[in-house]
């Protein structure tokens, strides 16, 4: 390859990557910057209501119910202010459990229900052996991880059946 | 210490092992490669 | 002048030959504590059971990819500012490893992702971010090799990675401006949410990985000067001085 072919192979390859980082850039802040609404903000109409958006919150703790054909789940999502209700047919993360963070993609429907077409479990930042979690628990003070930029400290029902 | 239990990694061996693996790949990768690049600069500069 | 001594490559290429190998030792040996306290010591955790191991690679190459890609933009400044060629010369050093590690962490990323979230990839902020960061990285390197004149590739590389630089705090904090699927910080000046147990592997690592990245970004710098200086008579004089028989040692 002549010295002037190489040239020109690496202008490309840049130009492309370029390219490429750049309708990233655009795709990120048309959008997805906002990676989820809470249910407060779709209380709010802030969410998209033409189009599928992802709703994100806490499972409200009690509230996941299956239905008879035992695929579809009918679960609350809350920032603790509002409350959504939430259909979804497939399988569930493992890491979905009731008072843990959760992102739905979907839709809402007139009824006020959101439709989920993909779940995503979205853990907290919080790492210990289950040892030290159940003696934090025992002693009132259960791990209390931020979900979502903003979010108030939920207490979880464990925490509050247990009264020292 | 059990193994057998160590290398399933509770199921998920694919992915623990995926990211270990990738890293050691990567990181040996790395060094074969520069020091191919050593090698052949030391070549040309000694002749 | 006692300070730019070390700015010549004639100078600098001794040095760097001297000091890599005693990085590369340490580098091995805290890469052999962390491995073994992360995977034989460290318990599992109450969530995530034995997949979150996968932190103890995940963190440090994505710290190791925003560290090592402000140190090339301070590297730019330098090359810009005093136009000193050595400068230049470690960015081009740097860049690889930089790239190899953000690449190491979108793919642990990934891993970690699928049995934790449900997805291997989402276009959250910080997973955006940390994609522009690689394309900063080969965009980088690519530059540079498209430039036949060195010293506007050069310069042409520096102000890339300099303009680049703001996506390092977009990365960092995205976590904290927007809503993203990515967990926060689990190690913050205000305190850590990790056990002490789990926390010390991903801190040995990340020290491995620096001693890691500082003994390969030598060892690299020396190939490079002898590729840019192969006509100085300094170059000339090193392999009439010592003949190749310290090649093994060295390399």
């Amino acid at each position: 390859m002549k010295a002037r072919h190489k040239r020109f192979m690496w202008i490309a390859i840049g130009l492309l990557i370029i390219a490429v980082a750049v309708t990233l850039v655009l795709r990120a802040f048309n959008s997805n910057l906002v990676f989820f609404f809470t249910p407060s903000e779709v209380a709010e109409q802030k969410a998209p209501k033409d189009r599928t958006f992802r709703l994100g919150g806490l499972v409200t703790a009690g509230s996941l119910a299956r239905t008879s054909d035992g695929l579809t789940v009918k679960f609350d999502v809350t920032d603790t202010a509002k409350t959504i209700p939430v259909t979804y047919t497939g399988i569930l993360p493992d890491l979905f459990k009731e008072g843990k963070g959760v992102v739905a993609q979907g839709r809402i429907g007139t009824d006020g229900v959101f439709k989920a077409s993909e779940v995503l479990a979205k853990h907290d930042e919080n790492y210990m052996p289950p040892e030290a979690a159940e003696a934090l628990k025992r002693a009132g003070h259960p791990i209390e991880g931020k979900v979502f930029a903003g979010q108030k400290p939920v207490v979880t029902q464990a925490s509050s059946n247990i009264k020292p | 210490m059990n193994w057998n239990e160590f290398f399933s990694m509770g199921e998920r061996a694919f992915y623990v092992w995926g990211s270990f693996g990738a890293f050691a790949l990567l990181i040996i990768g790395e060094v074969v490669l520069l020091r191919t690049r050593q090698k052949k600069v030391r070549q040309k500069v000694n002749t | 002048m006692s300070i730019f001594k070390y700015a010549s490559p004639s100078t600098f290429y001794p040095l760097a030959g001297k000091i890599a190998p005693w990085f590369a030792v340490v580098a091995a040996m805290l890469g052999a504590v962390g491995l073994y306290l992360g995977l034989f010591r460290a318990p599992v955790d109450f969530q995530q059971g034995e997949v979150y191991r996968i932190i103890f690679i995940h963190v440090p190459a994505a710290w190791m990819a925003m560290l090592i890609y402000l140190v090339m933009a301070a590297y730019g400044v330098m090359a810009l500012t005093f136009n000193t060629r050595l400068s230049s010369m470690m960015m081009e050093a740097l860049a690889p490893t930089g790239a190899m590690f953000t690449v190491l962490a979108l793919w642990t990323g990934a891993l970690w992702g699928k049995p934790t979230w449900g997805t291997f990839w989402a276009w959250d902020a910080r997973m955006t971010s940390t994609l522009i960061l690689l394309f900063l990285y080969v965009g980088y390197l690519a530059l540079i090799n498209a430039i036949d004149d060195k010293k506007r590739a050069d310069k042409a590389g520096a102000l890339l990675v300099i303009v680049g630089s703001v996506n390092v705090p977009i990365i960092y904090f995205s976590v904290k401006w927007w809503n993203t699927l990515h967990q926060g910080y689990s190690v913050a000046t205000s305190g850590s949410s990790m056990d002490p147990s789990m926390r010390m592997p991903m801190l040995v690592m990340t020290f491995a990985c620096w001693a890691y990245a500082i003994a390969v970004a030598l060892w690299r710098v020396r190939a490079i000067i002898l590729e840019r200086e192969k006509e100085a008579a300094w170059v000339a004089n090193l392999y009439v001085a010592s003949p190749p028989k310290t090649s093994g040692a060295r390399a």
